[in-house]
């Protein structure tokens, strides 16, 4: 267990004491076996199967395995390496296909007499050529991947063009706050665990550790850079086609680092900018009925971890549920986003995410019914 | 030859009967609990690192079994996270310095006095020293995993994660305290290495004829003679950290730097992994071509490119670090070194390639793993060549690739060859063969076994499985993959299985060995199966690489031979010869130290040191310190058995 102090189950934790101490399960307790996302709702997403533009055998590659990063590249960047990636694959198989024929060459070339008492020793000459022309290909390869590397290097170094879009990203344990920056102060809003971006024009990310280091992946845009704490790395990315791409933490970074992914959407640039005026503007809290009670409780047992722009719920230890109905996934990309999924995940996040901060908020069925009803409604 | 003056001209003669009788009685150690707790003989002390790294290795074999089963499909909950992370931590923790190392450490320490015709290594003492530090830090380890507390931020270790506001148990005081003192036992050992290849070769062993072996365990000495007061500094200052409150790793407002604990540790961790595979590699290079009847191709260029490793494995930590946000032009020179230190690996390759196919292979087990690790050493060199490219280490950094390559280095590289060497050398440690039977169906199970098991992970990692997550999803195209990988580790763990049967079996019933069953060329061959306490009746005498096969090679003219069975006398109590560093002139008689129960002492009080640290009991630190300082005088306490002494029958 971390933290030496018992999980309390049944109760709110400090959120202080849960900054200082995030908290594991005891070492040794059985599992309670939960609903996993497909249980509760009879199906997952499948991220690239719903866009697929094509229905090329690279799409199809990329829908089987969404994270691979071996095809489907979108963008300059990812674009730039994907052939760098291929090309040393293919050395590498080369090399380890000509070692194996070289191998089993030499040694059933002329296999020795075994058992003899006394075995044959043969002199010590020849061979060396083999060990010359060996190593002096092999330096000719290793030298030209090293500036084949250092050219792929400096071309995805710096983007294409200026940024039109800077991105701020701070991973938590384990889940991603996004806020898009803009000079102008009005326009900057923070959401989590999706980021738009517009198709065809470089996007620079600030990436910030916020509590542990975690690393900001997605395979089919651009490779992996950590986010430190104490410093902010940057990162700049093209998508050059429309379409949702997934993204995953890849630093180990405590109990749900399995759980930590993130979704990318690329829209066009017309649709990016109506996206992005909608998440500005404020979510309309409800006058009345269940969906103000919805309101109301959500208020009182999620806002002071969680916001929604707009309402009283201000929190800021747990993501910005601001425009929540618009995101595709819920629990930083566990669960796809359905009124059953967001049901199950409220009634017990520690079953489908064990050892993650949020805690089994003490509600009524119906109670949570209607706080699942009115983050339906924000849209 | 050259006696310096303060001592006796020792005799020469040949191995008698009643010299040998003499030695015995005073080399033995004596029999019972006595002698077994206060032995300094190095074959002891090399055997027990042997069985001991075993048992870590089954251990950790255990905890890879029991998360591969997590693994074998998405989303199974037969573990929880938290269980999940202190097993792949403990996993990573026993293999990399538990096994890995001390394996290596037991071969060389059986190995090297009789590779160089020597009766001891240098300091015997400090040799116990290191067993039984080595030990008690695997122990110290292993009881924070008994009680529920292992270590669970990964064997790297990675800081603000393993920071006290992170991970608040005592998990991570006790790998940090563990490492410490698991450093004091590599240090030591490292330095009897460096020390025993400068000054106890046989005279006329040149540093150009001693085996590889000894070139590889001397370079990884002193690659951890200068790597591991970096990662015992790492976690000293983590423990300050966690414990009294500095503030190295403090990210939090502290002004310290997560990153400054990546380099500390990663300085050390690259060197390490050269350290952990470069003395595996020599026992390939000396095993070898045993079994393709003629010497290693290359000689001086395997020994070279294994220095060469070494050096240029300074200056390539930083790709572990390629994704932390470090400047282009520092990523291209790391990138490049990274690239270009596989060209001393390709020395070896080729070295191997052409002595196999020059020489004519007789296919026993031990040749079936040497010769195998040429190809897995190959797969894992290519895969880290591809994560030496930083564009594409982006992407493959912290998936399974990387989990493929690492596997493909020190299973490939480490197990596979010290698989090799027990089937090689076990004739000589106990004076019985292991079944060749057993040992085709051994070797055939494991090669299949752990190709099945690791090869996909290649493929699992470039579809983006990231590392270390206790499950994945379904729907992200990983879910066959991880169960041939599950299945593959499996039939491994059975091949490891049959190894273990082999030799317990073998041990009681195994054919008689005799002296030199391979009709191998090196000194370790030239005493009995298993050898006497003193190794060597007379000290060798040694004019070639190949001493027991100098009147088979051509082209040597017949008045510079090695003897083997003839040289130095030495039995005026403990006593070995000591050789100048180049070209090994005698110069000196050493008079080595007898079985004491000082190092065993002295490990316990060390130990209690790091207890008395873990438990903030700090009359516990100040009494053990006193233990430390009493040990260290009786230790060191002058002895006249030891002292030079002018004979009378010679002054």
């Amino acid at each position: 267990m971390r933290g030496g102090v018992p999980w309390p189950a049944d109760h709110y934790l400090d959120a202080s004491i849960a900054g200082m101490f995030p908290l594991r399960d005891r070492f040794g307790e059985p599992h309670v076996e939960k609903p996993a996302a497909s249980a509760a709702d009879g199906h997952t997403v499948e991220l690239h199967a719903s866009i697929n533009p094509s229905g090329n055998l690279l799409w199809a590659a990329s829908s089987l395995a969404p994270l691979n990063y071996v095809t489907g590249a979108s963008g300059a960047k990812a674009g730039e390496t994907l052939p760098l990636t291929w090309g040393v694959i293919a050395i590498s198989v080369a090399v380890m296909a000509i070692i194996a024929v070289l191998l089993a060459l030499a040694i059933w070339r002329r296999p020795g007499i075994a058992r003899a008492p006394r075995m044959a020793v043969g002199p010590d000459e020849g061979g060396a050529n083999f060990l010359w022309i060996g190593v002096a290909v092999s330096t000719l390869a290793l030298l030209a991947t090293i500036i084949w590397t250092v050219k792929v290097l400096a071309e995805i170094g710096k983007p294409p063009a200026a940024p039109g879009l800077v991105i701020e990203v701070t991973a938590h344990q384990w889940w991603w706050e996004v806020r898009y920056l803009d000079p102008d102060a009005r326009r900057i809003f923070t959401t989590a665990n999706e980021i738009h971006i517009p198709t065809g024009t470089p996007v620079q990310f600030k990436l910030i550790g916020g509590d542990v280091i975690h690393s900001f992946w997605i395979p089919a845009l651009s490779g992996k850079t950590d986010m430190i704490p104490g410093q902010t790395n940057e990162l700049w990315l093209e998508a050059d086609k429309p379409g949702t791409y997934r993204g995953q933490c890849s630093e180990y970074c405590g109990l749900e680092h399995a759980k930590m992914a993130f979704v990318v959407v690329a829209d066009t640039p017309r649709d990016f900018a109506a996206w992005r005026s909608h998440q500005i503007a404020p979510d309309v809290t409800p006058g009345g009925g269940v969906l103000a009670s919805g309101a109301a409780y959500f208020r009182m047992k999620c806002g002071s971890c969680h916001a929604v722009r707009g309402s009283d719920a201000a929190g800021v230890l747990g993501p910005d549920l601001s425009h929540f109905a618009t995101r595709q996934m819920i629990a930083a990309g566990v669960l796809a986003n359905t009124p059953q999924n967001l049901s199950a995940w409220i009634e017990d996040p520690q079953g489908i995410k064990p050892g993650n901060l949020m805690q089994k908020p003490e509600l009524s069925a119906e109670q949570r019914g209607q706080i699942v009803a009115y983050l339906e409604t924000l849209k | 030859m050259t006696i310096s003056d303060y001592t006796r001209a020792p005799s020469v003669g040949t191995e008698q009967p009643e010299l040998a009788a003499r030695l015995q009685k005073i080399w033995e150690t004596a029999p019972g609990i006595g002698g077994w707790l206060s032995t300094v003989d190095h074959k002891e002390i090399g055997l027990r690192y042997i069985v001991t790294a075993f048992a870590f290795l089954i251990l950790g074999g255990v905890e890879a079994l029991i998360f591969r089963l997590q693994l074998s499909w998405s989303d199974r909950h037969l573990l929880n996270p938290e269980q999940y992370d202190q097993l792949f931590t403990m996993h990573g923790m026993t293999m990399i310095f538990l096994y890995a190392g001390p394996v290596l450490s037991g071969f060389s320490n059986y190995l090297w006095p009789l590779l160089l015709g020597s009766r001891d290594m240098a300091l015997p003492r400090l040799n116990a020293l290191s067993y039984w530090i080595y030990l008690f830090a695997g122990i110290f380890l292993y009881a924070a995993f008994a009680i529920g507390f292992g270590p669970n931020d990964g064997w790297f270790n990675y800081v603000p994660l393993a920071a006290r506001a992170y991970n608040g148990g005592p998990n991570i005081d006790f790998y940090a305290l563990g490492m410490i003192l698991l450093g004091i036992s590599t240090t030591v050992g490292a330095v009897n290495f460096v020390v025993t290849f400068m000054r106890m070769r046989a005279p006329g062993m040149s540093i150009n004829r001693v085996p590889i072996l000894i070139w590889g365990t001397l370079t990884a000495s002193m690659a951890n003679i200068f790597a591991i007061p970096a990662v015992s500094l790492a976690f000293f200052l983590l423990w300050m950290d966690r414990n009294v409150g500095t503030h190295f790793f403090d990210t939090a407002g502290g002004g310290g730097s997560a990153l400054l604990w990546q380099h500390l540790f990663w300085m050390f961790g690259h060197p390490w992994v050269y350290a952990i595979v470069l003395p595996a590699m020599g026992m390939v290079s000396d095993g070898l071509p045993v079994f393709c009847r003629r010497p290693l191709v290359g000689y001086s260029a395997v020994a070279l490119a294994t220095v060469a490793t070494m050096v240029l494995g300074f200056g390539v930590w930083v790709h572990h670090m390629f994704a932390t946000g470090l400047p282009n032009i520092s990523l291209s020179f790391f990138s490049a070194a990274s690239i270009i230190i596989a060209v001393p690996s390709a020395v070896g390759v080729f070295a191997w390639l052409a002595t196999i196919w020059t020489g004519r292979p007789v296919f026993t087990t031990p040749f079936l793993f040497f010769s195998s690790f040429i190809l897995l050493f190959t797969i894992g060199g290519v895969s880290g060549f591809m994560t030496g490219s930083v564009p594409v280490d982006w992407q493959l950094t912290d998936t399974y690739f990387v989990v493929a390559h690492i596997h493909y280095v020190l299973i490939g590289i480490n197990v596979f060859p010290v698989a090799g060497a027990i089937y090689f050398w076990f004739p000589k440690f106990t004076g019985r063969m292991l079944d060749e039977r057993l040992g085709r169906w051994n070797f055939w199970t494991m090669f299949v076994g752990f190709n099945l098991g690791f090869f996909p992970m290649h493929i699992s990692g470039l579809l983006g499985m990231p590392r270390r997550v206790y499950t994945y999803a379904e729907g992200m195209g990983w879910d066959w993959i991880n169960l041939i990988s599950t299945i593959g580790s499996f039939v491994f763990a059975a091949g490891v299985l049959m190894l273990i049967w082999n030799v317990l079996k073998s041990v009681r019933s195994g054919a008689m060995a005799g002296d030199n069953p391979w009709d191998a060329p090196t000194l370790e061959w030239a005493t009995s199966s298993p050898p006497p306490p003193y190794n060597f009746v007379v000290i060798p005498t040694v004019q070639s690489r190949h001493p027991l096969w100098e009147d088979r090679l051509e082209g040597r003219p017949d008045e510079a031979r090695s003897h083997p069975h003839a040289g130095l006398v030495l039995e005026h109590g403990r006593e070995a010869i000591g050789t100048d560093p180049l070209d090994a002139q005698p110069d000196i008689i050493l008079k080595m130290p007898g079985d004491s129960y000082a190092p065993l002492v002295f490990a316990i009080a060390v130990t209690a040191i790091f207890i008395g640290l873990l438990l903030l009991a700090w009359w516990l630190v100040a009494v053990a310190f006193v233990g430390v300082a009493a040990t260290t005088i009786v230790w060191l306490w002058p002895e006249r058995a030891l002292g030079e002494t002018r004979e009378p029958a010679n002054g």
